[in-house]
């Protein structure tokens, strides 16, 4: 390899102080200041899991109080929700790629952009105060008429936190719709945009359709609260359940504001790792929007005991299982793209290959629940503890850790050292397993979530996922060293170290504050691998 | 990029976008969809209200019909006139006539200014006949549990669209303050037009609003 240099100008060396960060409008360093607020958030509700995972090493309920115990699981749920999965690979990978993938000098709307990062932080730190000062204890659910009528917690604080920060998503997503619309470079069709941005198109979508739902769900909850409105309230004709279509109605579509991204990363990772086009270009785009449009019609398998009539508990389950037909759409051609491909073993690829798999055992696990009889036996257990993380962190977080090391050449101009990489995503695979897994089966025996104490017979269960659970936040730990560590001591990457194809890799490493010296021409689909390559291997 | 259009940097075209047609079309589209997410918003809004209305249909109509009915046929007639203003303000900035604009704009800001002054009389009517739920309420027996949940969503959804008025209202004046510096010309002006699309889409609310709270039922009661 010929010796690479740094460009002379990039974003990051045009300007350097405070201010010139602080008030940044480049898309690129609004990426970056996102990844510092989701680390920090990451962390901090990583944190409250390490707590909740040493208290249920014993059965007894022995290292904190049950009061207690109620706002650990609630802020790690909060938390990682609100403040870490809905906003992580959107913000941190989508900010950064969306301008450069379709060949545009940046978002469409720049102080925007800049607006809904200043928006999440003070709704996090809001939110992190209500927290931290009283603490809450209803759950991440805020269900009703607890937390109207009965919690004395810091409900309105931590609502209000949600409120604002749900204004960042909106923003967001409106910056993407209107960019990825308005802003395609010429020859940019949207056949020949990277499947990131369909999925993050349809993430978009939710965010500006699903978020206003929740922000009126948690006014109403607030509204109660001061003024006594009484809406969820019972005593004076309420509906408690209502309260729960509502939440709903958006959190589960959040599910896929969550999974969706990462998705569309594994798309551009099989691809790059694989060197062939994705297989099925157009069923994969097309899966996106139908996960993001099916995703708002199922939410009532949330509530099918809680007093749901049976029919449309019939309709919601049988819409739940749609939802498997556009994601197994996503496997089977993701499979398929690897099939006699030159497939990698670098690190991108076997973040890939883990949400390849975790993806599907959470998604099966998912078939199981939309099956009203298996449902209502599991709901409240573990199972369901375990089905969902592995869809957020088998999913989300293997998806955003492989965009990161992917990317990272990119962002920082710099490698990464790759032997430590390999070995924290071996280690963050053993330890997600080893941590969730034995929950599914505590879960089918019985053991409730959100308790601090638990039957004897299940500790050898629980010790094995606090075990998993130790090994996975030394996963998370190592590739906070050897990033920071690349940023100065990292070989140079070069403008294009994978040799994958993509408008971001024909620009620098890192790129020039406005991304390509001139605006680029696009005569080419994506994902355009030299052909050699495939029949070389075959 | 072309070298003519490298040359002609029209003002108010911002650095990412390669001409003003751009621009335009991109803050249409932005405000658009900020427009479908505030559906949504008070979408979620006029569903508790459906459930609740086809719950208590008796209860809810008495509690309409203690509405200040007079006041708020006003102000339909306030906003629908601001309308039309506002489409006349975004009319004379399309020609580059900039009293009218400031005219229009001025008389746009006047009704909206109107209509809470009258909303402000209405809560305070409401508050001197005790249909305050949580602070001043009392009601007659048979209805007294079930008409909170009318004036509870009376009140809030009122309280929002009057929110979203006052919001429009700094926006008109940030439009006016542009219009008097002459920020504001016959090339320029996507704000005027998007800030319509805003004021136009708070009145539209109102129409949905006004009928639901005030009208229905009324007569059976
Ligand atoms: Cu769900």
């Amino acid at each position: 390899m010929s010796t690479v240099l740094l460009p002379p100008r990039h974003y990051l060396n045009d300007g350097y102080g405070v201010r010139s960060w602080l008030l940044t409008r480049d898309h690129k360093r609004i990426a970056l200041l996102y990844l510092a607020g989701v680390t920090f958030f990451f962390f901090i509700g990583g944190a409250m899991a390490v707590l909740i995972r040493l208290e249920l090493a014993t059965p007894p309920g022995d290292l904190v109080t049950d009061e207690t115990y109620n706002k650990l699981f609630t802020m790690h749920g909060v938390m990682m929700v609100f403040f870490f999965l809905i906003p992580v690979i959107p913000s941190v990978l989508g900010n950064f790629l969306v301008p450069i993938m379709i060949g545009a000098k940046d978002l469409a709307f720049p102080k925007i952009n800049l607006l809904s990062w200043y928006i999440y932080v003070v709704g996090g730190l809001f939110t992190l105060y209500a927290l931290i000062s009283g603490g809450l204890d209803t759950g991440w659910t805020f269900y009703t008429p607890f937390s109207t009528v009965a919690s004395t917690t810091n409900v309105i604080p931590a609502a209000l936190g949600i409120f604002i920060t749900g204004f960042s998503s909106i923003l967001t997503g409106l910056n993407f719709i209107v960019t990825i619309h308005r802003m395609r470079a010429p020859g940019m069709t949207w056949f020949r945009m990277p499947l990131f941005l369909w999925s993050t198109y349809a993430t978009s979508l939710i965010n500006v359709l699903g978020t206003p739902v929740i922000a009126i769900t948690i006014l109403l909850v607030a509204a109660e609260r001061v003024f006594h409105f009484g809406f969820f309230n019972p005593a004076v004709g309420g509906d408690p359940v209502l309260f729960q279509h509502l939440f709903w109605f958006y959190s589960h579509p959040a599910v896929y504001i969550m999974v969706l991204p990462a998705m569309g990363v594994v798309s551009e990772l099989v691809a790059a790792g694989c060197r062939k086009p994705v297989f099925g270009y157009s069923f994969v785009a097309f899966a996106s929007l139908a996960i993001a449009v099916l995703g708002f019609l199922v939410w009532g398998h949330h509530m099918f005991v809680a007093g749901e009539s049976v029919y449309s508990a019939l309709i919601f389950s049988i819409l739940s299982f749609l939802v498997a037909i556009p994601s197994a759409v996503k496997v089977f051609n993701w499979t398929a793209t690897m099939y006699q491909g030159a497939v990698s073993w670098e690190t991108p690829m076997l973040y890939a290959y883990g949400f390849i798999g975790l993806f599907t055992i959470g998604g099966l696990t998912g078939l199981f629940l939309a099956a009203i009889g298996v449902d209502v036996h599991v709901t409240d257990t573990y199972f369901i503890i375990a089905h969902f993380h592995y869809i957020m962190v088998g999913g989300t977080i293997m998806g955003y850790l492989g965009g990161l090391h992917y990317w990272w050449p990119k962002m920082s101009g710099r490698l990464y050292n790759e032997g430590l990489a390999k070995l924290s995503a071996g280690i963050i695979f053993i330890g997600f397993n080893l941590t969730f897994f034995p929950q599914f089966v505590v879960g089918y025996l019985g053991m409730p979530r959100r308790y601090h104490a638990y039957p004897p017979e299940f500790q050898v269960l629980n010790v094995l996922s606090s075990a998993g659970a130790s090994i996975l936040g030394v996963g998370y730990l190592i590739p906070m060293v050897y990033l920071m560590w690349s940023l100065r001591y990292g070989r140079l990457a070069g403008s294009n170290p994978w040799g994958a194809v993509g408008l971001e890799w024909t620009t620098s490493s890192p790129p020039p504050t406005e991304n390509f010296t001139e605006t680029p021409r696009v005569t080419w689909d994506a994902y355009e691998y030299p052909a050699s390559v495939e029949t070389d291997v075959a | 990029m072309l070298p003519e259009a490298a040359h002609h940097h029209p003002a108010g075209l911002a650095h990412q976008f390669d001409n003003l047609e751009q621009q335009k079309e991109a803050a249409t589209l932005g405000m658009w969809a900020f427009l479908t997410t505030e559906i949504l918003f008070f979408g979620g809004l006029f569903m508790v209200y459906t459930v609740y209305r086809s719950s208590y249909p008796d209860a809810f109509a008495a509690a309409s019909h203690e509405l200040v009915v007079w006041a708020g046929t006003v102000n339909t007639a306030v906003l629908i006139t601001s309308s039309l203003t506002m489409a006349l303000a975004v009319h004379a900035a399309q020609l580059g006539q900039r009293r009218l604009l400031i005219v229009f704009l001025l008389l746009t800001m006047a009704l909206g200014c109107v209509f809470l002054g009258i909303k402000a009389f209405e809560y305070y009517t409401e508050f001197v006949e005790r249909h305050i739920p949580g602070l001043n309420y009392d009601f007659e027996p048979k209805y007294f549990r079930n008409a909170q949940l009318f004036f509870s969503l009376y009140f809030l959804m009122t309280g929002l669209h009057a929110l979203h008025m006052i919001i429009g209202l700094g926006i008109m004046a940030f439009m006016l303050w542009w219009s008097v510096r002459g920020v504001i010309t016959a090339e320029y002006y996507i704000p005027i037009e998007i800030s319509g699309l805003y004021w136009h889409f708070v009145d539209i609310v109102w129409i949905f609003l006004f009928p639901l709270l005030y009208l229905i039922g009324r007569h059976a009661h």
